[in-house]
């Protein structure tokens, strides 16, 4: 087999669980590309060679043995650095953990080292994934493969530009306002925020608990789908884990069948603010999906309008929380020691130093939030809001079957272009926070380049709770109709760095 | 944007907000986060337009009860695991800075 790093995780694993090809030689194709471009790149915090090819040589015998069947066995993966891996140094990109090995790892990294599969490294990504942009990584930016002065969109960035730039077929992203949607939308790949609870988040260092969902990062739907099936499931050290059976994923996304569906374009997430060659994609993408047979309805909802709002009252609240763990006692960097210094006094010493300017500006309205007299009027009103926006969820998924929209309301933009303005930053993600309020699940995908700059452009389906299934049918139907006019997948439009 | 005394964003109370989350914050800081609270807070307060009185409150997407599992003891961390990990360890114990009272 050749070019082995442009083989999809299917197509890979299939070769593996042949003979064709092994864990081994894959793993050492995708490490030759990363050391080949990643310091232009930058996706990677954390690489160890030795270790991956130790690991992949396990997987060869294992499967030489019979022992190993699962549908992803051999295949490398990178995983974003705030999942807990046993030993392996995990940052969360903040400078307050540099240098930390979590002692267990979660339960996702647990269930792909059951399936065979073999990490590459850990990735870039925001600061404890606050941003939208990967440039508030304490180490540093990531760079969009499709044009290096320009952000991989953000938190999970380094997840997204490793799978664009073919350094690795898979990846894991966590969404809690869009982190694995909007990369994947500006990078031109897929990504998938899973039903709130349909993956563990043992182990993943929390962000915003009530919003935060680990998901599969890829070049096409079904090797998304292939890896939520991996990672899904009820987890008994997750109280918020949904203990129910897993649907087969892989079989909606061979379903690929839209015929007769109802899709809702929401009224909301167009218009001002959403960039003129995004909406082209995005209308050209409802003509192709009624051409498969689908109905396009518009929906209403209403409240969406105060879902960003919202968010960044709910979100800063439960991380200012979440963030006070990290206080230099137990883990982690501590400053100031000695001189007869309180403890109070370290900490904050600490605090202050470790965290980046975005963390801290969260940190801070966090606690503002939260903080008496005016608790009622934001974070009471922001949960209150959150009710809303479910129940305009509720009455869209009463008329149609999925709904969409951009996942971004823009194409990638410079780096360093709204790094001064958070508010700039935050409306990247006023397409992909309704989903994380309301918890249901959502997929993005690409649809073409915008003709002004000719950079990727994503699609997000959004399904109700528990009906992940048919983002990967419709995804998928999309996704064909669509690699059928170009020939391929976009992401083989991209330079070849 | 919103006028400063609906939300009370001004440098006291930013400084006060840095005692609070144990952020020991820069002059600078504080003059830049003062403005910066203002603005976003300032672009989210339309979220008061919303007469939202007799809606409940979401604190949570999924309905949450209380999860109990079976009384089995199961291997838990050991402290070789997580030393390594530690700023200061001492004794078998996390040496902390000292906890009461005010520097001599």
């Amino acid at each position: 087999m050749s070019d082995l790093i442009r083989q999809s995780a299917a197509t890979l694993a299939a070769a593996i669980a042949r003979r064709e090809v092994s864990s081994e030689e894959v793993t050492r194709a995708h490490l030759d590309r990363i050391s080949e471009v990643d310091e232009r790149v930058h996706a990677f915090l954390y690489v160890d060679p030795e270790a991956s090819i130790e690991r992949a040589r396990e997987v060869d015998r294992q499967i030489a043995k019979g022992e190993l069947s699962s549908p992803l066995a051999g295949v490398p993966i990178a995983l974003k650095d705030l999942l807990a891996t046993k030993g392996v140094p995990t940052t969360c990109g903040s400078r307050i953990l540099e240098g930390w090995r979590p002692p267990y790892n979660a339960t996702i990294v647990n269930k792909l080292y059951a399936a065979g599969v073999v990490s590459l490294g850990k990735t870039n990504m925001d600061e404890f994934a606050m941003g939208s942009s990967t440039e508030h990584s304490g180490y540093g930016p990531t760079h969009n493969p499709w044009d290096l002065e320009r952000i991989p969109g953000g938190s999970g960035g380094g997840s997204a530009a490793a799978v664009a730039s073919y350094e690795s077929p898979l990846a894991i992203g966590t969404d809690t306002g869009g982190s694995i949607r909007q990369p994947a939308a500006v990078t031109g790949t897929v990504g998938v925020k899973p039903t709130y609870g349909g993956v563990s988040r043992y182990g993943i260092v929390a962000l915003a608990s009530s919003l935060d969902q680990a998901g599969p990062c890829a070049r096409d739907v079904m090797d998304t789908a292939l890896l939520h099936s991996v990672i899904a499931g009820h987890d008994p050290r997750d109280s918020t884990s949904i203990n129910a059976p897993v649907p087969d994923f892989v079989a909606a996304a061979l379903k690929a069948d839209v015929r007769g569906m109802k899709i809702g374009v929401i009224k909301e997430l167009q218009g001002e603010g959403f960039q003129s060659g995004v909406l082209d994609r995005f209308n050209q993408s409802l003509e192709i999906l009624t051409e498969l047979g689908a109905e396009i309805v518009e929906v209403s909802c209403p409240h969406f309008k105060y879902a960003l709002g919202a968010y960044y009252l709910i979100l800063p609240s439960e991380a200012s929380s979440n963030l006070a763990r990290f206080d230099g006692m137990r883990f982690g960097l501590r400053v100031d020691d000695g001189n007869d210094r309180s403890v109070e006094q370290v900490m904050s010493a600490t605090r202050e130093k470790g965290f980046g300017a975005e963390v801290k500006r969260r940190i801070m309205l966090g606690t503002y939030a939260l903080s008496s007299g005016y608790y009622d009027a934001y974070y009471g009103q922001a949960q209150r809001i959150r009710t809303l926006i479910t129940r305009d969820f509720e009455a869209a998924f009463n008329k149609v079957d999925v709904l969409v929209s951009p996942t971004s309301p823009t194409t990638a933009f410079k780096i360093g272009e709204k790094l001064e303005d958070p508010l700039a930053m935050y409306l990247n993600d006023v397409a992909t926070i309704p989903v994380n309020l309301a918890g249901n699940c959502a997929m993005s995908l690409p649809i073409g380049l915008a003709p002004e700059d000719g950079l990727p452009v994503g699609l997000q389906i959004i399904a109700p709770a528990m009906a992940d299934s048919l983002l990967y049918q419709v995804g998928s139907a999309l996704e064909s109709a669509l690699v059928d006019r170009w020939g391929g997948l976009l992401i083989s439009e991209a330079p070849s760095l | 944007m919103t006028d400063s005394a609906a939300n009370g964003i001004d440098q006291d109370l930013v400084v006060h907000l840095g005692k609070l989350a144990r952020l020991e914050l820069t002059d600078a800081e504080v003059k830049h986060y003062t403005l910066q609270l203002e603005q976003i807070l300032g672009a989210i307060t339309s979220i008061s337009e919303v007469a939202a009185d007799d809606i409940p409150p979401t604190s949570h997407p999924i309905p949450m009860e209380n999860v109990y599992r079976e009384d089995i003891a199961l291997p838990g961390l050991l402290q070789e695991d997580f030393v390594p990990g530690a700023p200061s360890f001492e004794d078998d114990r996390f040496r902390v800075p000292r906890i009461l009272g005010e520097p001599t």
